[in-house]
């Protein structure tokens, strides 16, 4: 007969299992400054060209350099290049700094400035916007190259912080040449490998568990005023918003780039957290179809109410931006007029003031605009945080004064195709600019959408379209005089505010949660530039 | 025999084309990666050029008989997201869900079982009505909040455990493992409690519910009429009898816990398939998708076969019923 040995098995099991944890201890100690840094994305690739995406640039940024960098104060200063000059509005002249290595050792010379660009401008690149009216790059020696325009841009330094400079020889001898093709079954060697010159090296890249980072020794800027002490940086991806929260608190993690805003309240009483806060380069702004005779998603039929000023006036005296600043963005937000943040080349204080919250007010305009009643729309918005929520409280809002709003919260895969369909009548979104400069903005949001003949309007897809608008903006594209350029960003940036071409709402506020023993600095573009971090 | 296999190997390639027809009918509604490909500042013109170079452009049922005709030579395409073959991603992460599930699985068997006869058998016990009453908290509480609590408890307050990801890995040729070193072991104990939370449950209550019945049969009164000792009857004729639904269930919950591992394994950030899947659908990284989820087809369809063929083995009735045909 059989007979089992264990008596009390189940005593027995979990005796084992809990000796089994107990014995079990993390070891907190790391290596001398490394920095564990935590987000929920992970990098799409390592391809400098393949993506212009954020999570993607986190990662970049720190490999990569451009002829151009940006200081503390996100100012623009010489990177890669010493100097440059635009001796006529065909060609911009960089000189090259001599003496940079890339990290494989080999010399940084004017032939892979040209390769990159060449790269840059390839079908397959997502970069071509960092080379905006660049035709071509010429070599003039080893250290000096010419960018040959084939219109003029006068933001060009602004968009070339963007571009990156790879190794022509290192790209040539992995065959990387051209950026990633998603058609093909194969990555490139550049998509999973990288050999920048700038003051980090990749050591070790397992998409989706950790990207390790390690300090590059020969590092061109190393005696930079601005520089801290990090040595290693491990990048790891944490979907979960309670997990990553969790691994700060627990001490596995230095560093949370983006701390669920529920919990940043409750961060900032930890004893070992800090939080410190920054401007997001973004507005958030409500848009209206002001195209079709009809609206998709009214009760109004045979007329389009938002073609009507007063109507857009009323939406604007209805939303109280300073209730959402408290009770949705728990105060991180910064309420405003403007279409573009400040800092933005051609941002202006005389767009920034917001019609003020007064609900009498849009009730007046509503009925003075034949709407006395008021009547129902649908505000379509996004599912991520806090657009969702946004709209909740802006549909309320709306709905007290007589215009009952339904929120549509859409996935965002599902998002950007509904708008790029304009089918909508009425939308929350947010856009940045990477370039830091309000044209980026005003060209694809208030310019007049033209389908696909042109690039303009790209994302202005409740089609507003004032010919005034379109005036200034042409001359802001061709204008080279700065202050001149300045000027008619001006004028631009008010005539959204007083037409309400676009109604903006607020500039959000990111939070970057740490222990306390590592210093940040905010950078407005929300990447994390590593060489400037101090651990102690 | 061997025909019965062949037919259910046949069988399973219809049903995975089923999983992956319908899948691809529902990408529609994922979204557009393109969408999340580009940078909003990504022009129209940029936009269609990429949907079309992806074949986005096609009806689905094309994009199907695109995605049937490359897996047939053994290519699953491109991930959107990562950018890098489909086949290459599923093949690391298998090994992470795997380990996880097995380790669950086991968890599940070691735990339940033992607990199931405790209970069966000492039914008026306070133990067992506790474990009772514990047992239904475990069926009821969704796994990411117990994952959640193992993580406050052990990662945050007592810091004995990691809160995320899979410790150091050894790479045994394709296969990566966790189970050789220490921070790799660490990392399992928390998704695998998590995961393994259920299936401890459900096999305690499976076990203990076909104990009682078995206990009342007539082999069992008989048995004891025979004088054997208690732990003859118990374990030689009792529980030996219990045990063929509990390979059923058991066999399905394996092929359960790979699937649904996705909710455990995106709390504990483990890289696994499950994670891979979830963050392609918000991505709408239609390959991965498709790929992952005929994957899962084809384990359910061969975790299936290889019950049957157990129970083929183990329920000497089976047999019988077929040579004589009665």
């Amino acid at each position: 007969m059989m007979s089992f040995v264990f008596k009390f098995p189940a005593r027995a099991l979990v005796a084992s299992l809990v000796a089994c944890i107990f014995s079990a201890t993390i070891p907190t100690t790391a290596p001398a400054k490394t920095l564990r840094y935590a987000s929920q994305d992970d990098p799409q690739t390592l391809d400098p060209h393949a993506a212009n995406l954020l999570p993607t640039t986190r990662v970049i940024a720190q490999v990569y350099e451009s002829l151009v960098a940006r200081d503390q104060q996100f100012k623009i200063v010489p990177g890669l290049a010493l100097w440059w000059s635009n001796p006529d509005s065909k060609t911009w002249r960089f000189k090259l700094r001599p003496n940079v290595k890339f990290h494989d050792g080999s010399p940084f010379t004017a032939d892979d400035v040209v390769f990159s660009v060449e790269r840059a401008l390839h079908p397959q690149s997502q970069l071509k916007a960092s080379l905006v009216g660049v035709a071509s790059a010429k070599k003039i020696d080893d250290f000096t190259v010419d960018l040959i325009m084939r219109d003029p841009n006068p933001i060009l330094i602004n968009n070339l912080f963007l571009f990156r400079v790879m190794s022509k020889t290192w790209a040539t001898k992995n065959g990387a040449l051209t950026p990633q093709n998603y058609k093909a079954s194969e990555d490139t060697f550049a998509s999973r490998n990288a050999n920048g010159t700038g003051p980090f090296m990749v050591k070790l890249r397992q998409p989706d568990v950790k990207t390790v980072l390690v300090e590059n020794p020969n590092w061109w800027n190393k005696a930079s005023a601005e520089k801290g002490n990090i040595t290693q940086v491990e990048m790891l991806p944490i979907k979960s918003n309670a997990t990553r929260v969790a691994a700060l608190l627990s001490g596995e993690v230095d560093f949370v780039l983006d701390p669920p805003q529920q919990d940043v309240a409750r961060l900032k009483k930890e004893a070992n957290i800090r939080v410190s806060e920054g401007s997001d380069a973004r507005i958030q702004y409500f848009a209206f179809d002001q195209f079709r005779d009809e609206l998709l998603y009214s009760n109004v039929k045979g007329k389009n109410p938002f073609k009507d000023l007063r109507v857009r006036q009323a939406v604007a005296y209805a939303i109280d931006a300073s209730a959402i600043r408290q009770v949705v963005m728990r105060g991180m937000s910064i309420p405003t007029g403007s279409l573009v943040p400040e800092g933005t080349q051609g941002y202006t204080k005389d767009a920034e003031k917001r019609l003020p919250f007064d609900r009498e007010k849009a009730k007046a305009l509503l009925t003075e605009a034949g709407y006395p009643m008021g009547f129902s729309i649908t505000l379509d918005c996004g599912i991520n945080q806090p657009a969702a929520d946004i709209c909740q409280a802006a549909a309320s809002m709306l709905s007290q004064v007589g215009i009952r709003t339904t929120p549509n919260i859409v996935p965002l895969a599902n998002y950007f195709q509904k708008l790029q369909r304009f089918d909508t009548s009425f939308y929350l979104l947010s856009w940045g600019t990477s370039t830091f400069d309000a044209l980026d903005t005003l060209q694809a949001v208030l310019e007049k959408n033209r389908g696909e003949q042109t690039t303009g309007g790209d994302s202005n897809y409740g089609r507003y379209a004032n010919p005034k608008m379109d005036d200034i903006i042409a001359k802001i594209k061709v204008e080279m005089d700065m202050k001149k350029r300045d000027l008619l960003i001006h004028d631009a940036l008010v005539l959204n505010q007083t037409d309400i071409a676009t109604l903006p709402l607020h500039q959000p506020v990111i939070p970057w949660a740490m222990r306390k023993n590592v210093t940040a600095v905010f950078t407005p573009n929300n990447v994390p530039y590593f060489f400037r971090f101090k651990m102690n | 025999m061997l025909a019965f296999i062949i037919r259910r190997l046949l069988q399973s390639i219809l049903v995975m084309l089923a999983v992956g027809f319908i899948a691809f009918s529902l990408f529609n509604f994922t979204g557009d990666p393109v969408a999340l490909m580009l940078p909003p500042e990504a022009t129209q013109l940029d936009r269609e050029e990429v949907r079309k170079t992806l074949g986005l452009d096609q009806p689905f049922y094309v994009q199907f008989a695109v995605f049937v005709q490359n897996a047939l030579q053994g290519n699953f395409g491109i991930s959107l997201r990562l950018g890098r073959p489909v086949s290459q991603l599923l093949i690391e992460r298998l090994p992470a869900t795997l380990e996880l599930a097995t380790t669950a699985a086991v968890l599940g068997l070691l735990i339940g079982i033992p607990l199931g006869i405790y209970t069966a058998l000492k039914r008026e016990s306070w133990t067992s009505k506790l474990l009772l009453t514990g047992s239904l908290i475990g069926v009821s509480l969704p796994n990411f909040l117990i994952g959640i609590f193992l993580i406050l408890i052990f990662a945050v307050w007592l810091g004995w455990l990691p809160s995320f990801g899979r410790g150091d890995v050894t790479q045994l040729g394709l296969w990566t493992t966790g189970f050789l070193t220490e921070s790799g072991l660490k990392a399992l104990v928390l998704p695998a409690i998590t995961l393994g939370f259920y299936p401890v449950t459900l096999f305690m209550r499976l076990v203990r519910a076909q104990m009682l019945e078995v206990l009342r049969t007539d082999y069992i009164k008989f048995a004891r009429a025979r004088g054997l000792t208690n732990n003859a009857v118990y374990f030689g004729h009792a529980l030996k009898n219990t045990l063929v639904p509990v390979i059923t269930i058991a066999g399905l919950q394996l092929g359960g816990l790979i699937a649904f591992a996705i909710i455990t394994e995106t709390v504990f950030q483990w890289p696994g398939m499950g994670l891979l899947f979830i963050q392609a659908v918000q991505f709408a990284d239609i390959p991965v998708m498709a790929a992952y989820l005929c994957l899962i087809g084809f384990i359910f369809v061969s975790i299936n076969l290889m019950v049957d063929v157990l129970y083929y083995i183990v329920d000497p009735r089976l047999r019988t019923d077929r040579a004589g045909g009665h």
